[in-house]
């Protein structure tokens, strides 16, 4: 399958997914910012970075990018939108995912390993992990703090829309000690349709055993399943 | 006509303002301690043209809240006067 992967200036997390894309053996496409064209992917990353220098806001400017207009329309016609960091910033921006990401409680970049736990595996993200599995995903942000409203908080909860929640270690709630003080710990939505996830965390930095996980890749793996049974589904008379 | 639009972007009430929190510390650290509140914005300037006041600043409220303002989590107030062309600005008094 293909993964397309959008470049901004700024992007700089688009290798890392490329290359995590091609250990699993399937094919990364670039789609640069100024096109309209996907080039038919069948899911679409907005890597991480700093896109237009996080002028404004983060996100605020990439909205606005021609690219992003077919990355609208290829979401509302239910096609697979995966926002990592950067990437979540610029979705809940395009308001394609509900809230917004604020500057870190610590008002520090942080940048170490954070360990979310799957609080759904009925996503097409999701789905090839164990149902509260707790992964060591990476985090690298200085804006990932999830806010929404108490209401939009409620809704996303009560719809299971949380993908990913920080958590200790051991899986045990996270106190004070979550990288970015967000909400209720969320790290990662869904969309109302599921077929669009923001996540601040970046999975393509725990995609081989080198680089200290593996554990990013249970997402990739999820796609790469759903997509197949899509066209699975499709190609059916 | 030209107008000079003044936009300040604020932080909605609810929402935390980690570095509001940090200058109130550093301010009562240089013992301004009658502090009880801080709230870091955004200061926007621009230099619009327009027919009318009311016209000018219908614009800019739509730009308040289509790029200028996230409304999850900002507010924001638009100040406007005309501006005065440095052309034709009044030349300062002979020192």
């Amino acid at each position: 399958m293909r993964f397309g992967i959008a470049v901004f200036p700024g992007t700089w997390s688009d290798r890392d997914c490329a290359r995590a894309v091609e250990v699993l053996g399937h094919r990364s496409v670039p789609l640069w910012h100024r096109d309209r064209d996907l080039g038919g992917v069948d899911c679409v990353i907005l890597p991480g970075g700093f896109s237009y220098g996080d002028h404004l806001r983060t996100g605020a400017v990439a909205r606005f990018a021609p690219l992003m207009e077919s990355v609208q329309e290829f979401a509302a016609s239910g096609g697979l939108v995966w926002g990592i960091c950067n990437g979540f910033q610029i979705l809940c921006e395009a308001h394609l995912l509900p809230g917004a990401l604020t500057r870190n409680v610590s008002l520090e970049f942080r940048c170490e390993t954070a360990w979310l736990r799957v609080e759904t595996v009925e996503t097409p993200f999701t789905r090839a992990c164990d149902p509260g599995a707790v992964l060591a995903i990476p985090v690298s942000h200085g804006e990932g703090r999830y806010v929404a409203d108490a209401p939009t908080l409620d809704r996303l909860e009560a719809e299971r829309r949380v993908a990913f929640r920080y958590v200790a270690r051991d899986g045990l709630p996270v106190g004070d000690a979550s990288p970015n003080g967000s909400l209720r710990d969320i790290a990662g939505i869904v969309s109302d349709g599921r077929n669009v996830l923001g996540m601040m965390p970046h999975p393509e930095r725990a995609a081989e055993a080198l680089l200290g996980s593996e554990d990013g890749m249970q997402l990739f793996r999820s796609v790469v399943e759903a997509v197949a049974e899509r066209s699975a589904f499709v190609a059916a008379p | 006509m030209r107008f000079l639009a003044e936009v300040v972007i604020s932080l909605k009430p609810v929402v935390n303002d980690p570095q509001g929190l940090t200058v109130r510390a550093g301010l009562h650290q240089l013992g301004f301690a009658e502090v009880t509140e801080v709230r870091v914005g955004k200061h926007i300037t621009l230099e619009v043209d327009g027919d009318s006041e009311a016209s000018v600043r219908r614009r800019v409220a739509e730009m308040c809240e289509r790029l200028l303002r996230n409304p999850v989590i900002e507010d924001y107030r638009i100040e406007l006067r005309p501006a005065i062309e440095a052309s034709t600005a009044p030349l300062p008094p002979p020192a």
